[in-house]
Order: structure tokens, then sequence, then C-alpha cells
């Protein structure tokens, strides 16, 4: 058997052994180890002499002291910090009281709420729980139809892995070799794009269906105006200005993403002290989830080291990008068929696996192409959103029926989701058409 | 017996993993007081930028195995929860022999011979004169590695459990997340009204 033949092998059976269940990253490690093996042998060497070893300690060390990779932890803990900070509550009734006046208000608060508490936390699941508990039935309440609240609930969840600071993106820039700066930046411009089309599509739902949005009673939310700039200054304000400064600082160069996630870390410790919800129980739980989420990443990255420079070594690379040029396609039908793979994984994976595992395939063929990495990245990024959003595996959507009432039928809830699932793919559609929405800022920010 | 054996690992693992997650903490406050001198002071230290993936690398390495204890590495389990609990244990079991021991022992056996090699010249980081030790991070990869093997060895006693009694013995809780700790308390509240009614 040729060397890329047996390359394919490895990937095979890493493919098979991931859809029987198997944590992936000690997959990863073993079928590097066990190929790398084979890959380097020389006869008469002793065993432990391999060259596969040396590679082994030398690539996980390399993920020990991987600087690009230092945020995770400390955005993890944010993320941690502000979740348990008990905000929502109050950010959601401010946010809903001062978008009384737009059509299906209470969805476009429900929007914005998530949006940004996703951004701070970037995790799917408390959003969507807490959201699902909190807007969910204040939405049934208000005559919303079911599967209009569920999607927004769920939708609005998920902008967190896209909106930066998000974790995907860090890991997508290391993957590329892509500054996690100026992938930031182009996120940005798409992250508002997804977001405000969500907005449009709700609202023109409030404005043409009134009876699935219906407006709110006029006496229910009465309340001045200086009271209600009070309530944003304590709920909206202080979170946006730590998203913003963290930010801020990240793009304009002030600070590394690891000194601002470090600040923003702090500076939500600080948040929840601020509102009085800041408990020892709280930071232990915050410190050992960051530990763990951290370990789930990163040692995914230590497993897939390995197995990447063994793939590499016997020609699986080379293979698979000779196959792909093959077919001669162009840019356009190349764009969509790996797009529609990475939509098509995001069944059955979750992102990190896609990022760490099949993305890298694709991405030494972007130059020959001639699409830029970070169109790419923010594609997938936004792509990635319908992973959670549609079924079968539509995690937003498990989470908000494990939280709703049970007249709320999952089916309903999937098919709620599939709208926005469509502004998803109809997003990345025009950002297909018009690229300069993701080149704009990186290129504005740091092309001198 | 078998039981004891999965307790004091699992209880091991976390032991270290949580002992480690504060290191997170020391990321974060390393970090600030970097800006702080760097940006209000005009002062910055010589130890800050090792420390801090000196930091990052002992929290997830060395949680490695309490995430493991926790069931907490990602896995598509999209065909695999729908089968039987003795199926789902017979090709853990399986999978465990093939694709867990031979990449982590390797990694505890090579590493364990680069961080002693790393430990004996005592070896300091390039990155700044302040000589910040890098030998532990190495060191690191073995004892990583090391309790990996032996949660791996839990996780496969579980298997064993699993096949005998017909059903996943109970993992240890310590913090779940926030999800979770919603969905569950959302469970027992329809238990509780269907209960009610």
């Amino acid at each position: 058997m040729s060397d890329p033949a047996v390359a394919l092998m490895m990937l095979g059976i890493l493919v098979f052994t991931i859809m029987i269940g198997f944590p992936v990253a000690f997959t990863l490690m073993a079928l590097g180890v066990g190929f790398g093996f084979y890959a380097y042998f020389q006869a008469g060497q002793e065993f432990f002499d391999s060259r596969v070893f040396y590679l082994l300690t030398q690539n996980t060390f390399t993920v020990l002291n991987n600087d690009a990779l230092v945020s995770i932890p400390l955005f993890l803990l944010m993320g941690y910090l502000v979740e348990r900070a008990k905000i929502l509550d109050n950010l959601f009734k401010s946010l809903q009281i001062a978008l009384k006046g737009v059509p299906a208000s209470l969805a476009v608060a429900t929007l914005a709420t998530c949006a940004l508490f996703a951004t701070a936390t970037g995790i799917v699941g408390a959003v969507v729980t807490l959201m699902g508990m909190l807007a969910f039935p204040q939405m049934l309440k208000a005559g919303y139809d079911t599967r209009l609240a569920a999607g927004v609930v769920c939708a609005g969840g998920c902008l967190g892995i896209l909106i930066p600071p998000s974790i995907m993106l860090i890991v997508y820039g290391a993957m590329a070799g892509i500054s996690v700066v100026k992938l930031y930046a182009a996120a940005i411009l798409p992250g508002f794009l997804l977001a405000g089309m969500y907005v449009i599509y709700v609202v023109a739902i409030g404005y043409f269906k009134p009876h699935m949005a219906p407006p709110l009673p006029k006496e229910e939310n009465h309340i001045g105006t200086g009271e209600l700039l009070m309530l944003l200054a304590k709920s909206f304000l202080p979170l946006t200005l730590l998203i913003l400064s963290v930010l801020g600082a990240i793009l304009a160069g002030i600070a590394t993403p690891t000194e601002a996630a470090a600040v923003g870390a702090f500076g939500a410790a600080v948040l929840a002290v601020a509102y009085r919800t800041f408990t020892w129980q709280g930071l232990r739980e915050s410190m050992f989830l960051t530990a763990r989420t951290s370990a789930m990443v990163c040692w995914l990255f230590v497993g897939s080291a390995t197995f990447a420079s063994v793939f590499a070594y016997l020609g699986g690379n080379v293979l698979i990008k000779e196959f792909v040029l093959g077919l001669d396609l162009n840019p356009v039908t190349f764009l969509l068929l790996s797009q529609a793979i990475i939509f098509v994984l995001g069944w059955p994976l979750e992102w990190t696996e896609i990022i760490i595992i099949f993305v890298p395939i694709f991405l030494p063929m972007l130059p020959h192409f001639g699409i830029d990495p970070m169109v790419f990245g923010i594609l997938v990024a936004i792509n990635l959103q319908t992973a959670f959003l549609s079924p079968p595996m539509a995690m937003a959507a498990y989470y908000l029926k494990g939280v709703s009432p049970p007249s709320v039928l999952l089916t309903q809830i999937f098919s709620g989701c599939m709208p926005f699932v469509y502004i998803v793919l109809f997003t990345m559609l025009i950002m297909y058409v018009f690229p300069q929405i993701t080149l704009w800022l990186p290129t504005q920010l740091y092309s001198r | 017996m078998i039981q004891l054996i999965i307790n004091t690992i699992n209880q091991l693992s976390k032991t270290v993993g949580h002992a480690f997650s504060w290191c997170a903490l020391m990321l974060v406050l390393g970090t600030c007081y970097e800006v702080f001198v760097r940006y209000m002071l005009n002062d910055p230290t010589s130890w800050a930028f090792d420390l801090s993936y000196l930091m990052y690398g002992a929290v997830f390495f060395m949680a490695g195995a309490y995430t493991l204890s926790r069931g907490g590495h990602v896995r598509a389990d999209m065909f695999y929860r729908l089968w039987p609990e003795r199926t789902q244990a017979t090709v853990e079991l399986t999978l465990y022999v093939l694709f867990f021991f031979p990449g982590i022992l390797a990694l505890l056996i090579a590493g364990w011979r680069y961080g002693i090699e790393s430990m004996r010249i005592n070896e300091v980081s390039v990155n700044s004169p302040a000589g910040i030790p890098i030998w532990p991070l190495k060191m690191m990869i073995p004892v990583g590695g090391g309790l990996m093997v032996l949660q791996g060895v839990a996780e496969v006693l579980r298997c064993v459990q699993c096949l005998r009694d017909g059903h996943w013995p109970a993992r240890l809780h310590d913090v779940e997340e926030l999800e979770n700790q919603i969905l569950a308390e959302a469970a027992r509240r329809m238990a509780g009204e269907k209960a009610a009614s």
C-alpha cells in the first residue's frame, strides 16, 4: 500500500471512530502514534527511539506553550463569571421597556439580550436555557406564536460563538495561522449583519403578521423616561462597557487578546461584586468549569497536532489537495462544496471537532481558489450557527425543550428555528457577494 | 473492590484538576498586574509572558484527567446514545484498548524522557532574562499523561461494572454547567407538577 493510501486509511478509521462516539482527542493521538510509528519506521531502531515519540512530545509541548491559546481559559472564565452574576433579568427587563415601541418588541428585546449576553459569555447552552426560562414564557403569555418565540431564543443564543470575543475564532486562528486580532476585526460586521437580519425578520413579522407577535398592552409597561435611563445605566451599560473595552483594547492594538481577556475576566468578577451576586461558590464553580472546558478544547489540539503531522508526512494532504484540484472546480463551486460539507458535519459533530480536524483539510486549498482564509473562517463561523439550530442535533432546540412547558413540542421548536437557518444561509450569500463586509474593518485597522 | 479503585482514581483526578484550575486565577491576576504596571507605571515585568503560558498549560493539561472523569471530552454521541448500555460498555471498552491506551501510554513514556532531560539541565525560558524555569511545563507531560492513564483505567473499570450490572454506575458530581443545572431543575419541577396533578 502506498503511503498516501495509508494516510487515507488513517482518516477513514478516524471518521469511523468519531461516529461510534469515542472521545476524539484520544483517537487522534492513538492514530497519530500508531500510524506515525509505521511512517517513521527504521529497521534496527530501538522501539522508543522512533521519531514519532519525539514528534508526540514536541507537538504536545507546542500546544502547552502556545501563546495564541492562552486567552481561551481567560475568555471562558469571563463567560462563566458573567453567567453567574445574575444580570440577565434586569438586562432583559430594561431592553424590553426601551424597545416597547418597536413591532414584536419582546422578540427584539430577546434577540438584543441574547446577543449581548452571548457575546460576553460565548456559551450557547447557558444563554438558551436562561432565556428559555425568562423570555420564552413571557412571549408565550403575550400571545406570540410558539414557533417564532422558540426560534428567537435559539437563534439569539447561538450568536455568542460568532460575535467576538469568541473562542471559536481563537481556535480557527490557531489552526489557520491568522492573528486572532484580525479575525475579531473581520467578524464584527458579519456578526452585526447576522444579528441585524434576525431583528429585521422579527420586526417584519411583528409588522405584517401581528397575530404572530402581538403588541403588548399599553398600561402594563408604563415607566418614566428617567426611570428607564436609570435601569439601562444599571443593567445594560456595565456589561456593554465591559465587552466594548475588551474588544476595543484588542482591536485598537492597545492590548494583546490575552491581556484584554484577563482584564475582562477581572472586570466580570468586579461586575459580580458590584451587583452583589459574587459568591465564593460561584467563583469556585467558574474556576473548575474553566479548567474542564479548556481541557476539552486544548486536548483536542494535543491529539490533532500529532495526527496532522503524520497525516501530512504520509502525503494525505497532498493526495486530498490533488484530488480536489483535479475536480477542476471554480472558486464558487469549491466554496459551496466546502461550506456544504461543513454544514453537514455540523449535524453530528461539535464545532471544536469541525474546526480542529476538518477545516484544516480545506485550508491549504484556499490560495489556489483565491479565497481569503479570513473570509473563509468567518463563513465557517456563521455556517456553524446552523449546527446548533437545525435538526437532528440542534443543541439549542434541545436546551430550550428542556426548560419549556410540556405543551411546547420539540417539532415546534425545530420548525421555529428553520427560518433562522435560512437567514444564516442568506447572510452567507451576502458575505460571499460582498467580501468587503468581512475585509473592510481589518484592512482599515491593520493595512498601514 | 472495583468501586474503591474507581473512587480513588476519580478523587485523585478531581483533586488535581481542582487544584490546578486555580492557575487560571493566577493567570488573570498575573496578566492584570502586568497590564497595570506596563500601562499605568510604564514599568513592564519580565516574567508575565512566561507566567501566562505556564499557567494556561497547567490549567488545561492537568485538568485533562478530571475532565475525563466527568465525561467531558468531546465526542459525537449521535449513534452511541441510542444503544443499550451493555453495547455502549462493550464498544467503549474495546475502543479504550485500541484508541486510548496506545496514545496516552506513548505520551507518558516519551514524555517522561523529555521531561526528565529538561529537568536535569534545569531548562529555563529564553523569552526573557528573568530565567523562568520551563522544565515544570515539560515535566507536566508525563505527570498529566500518567494521570490520564490512571483515569483511563478507572473508565475501563466503569465499563466492566456496566457489563456486570447492565447499567452505568453514576459519575461523581461536583460542578455542572449552568445549563445542566437549569435543565435538571426544570425536569424536577415538571416531575413535581405532574405528580401534583
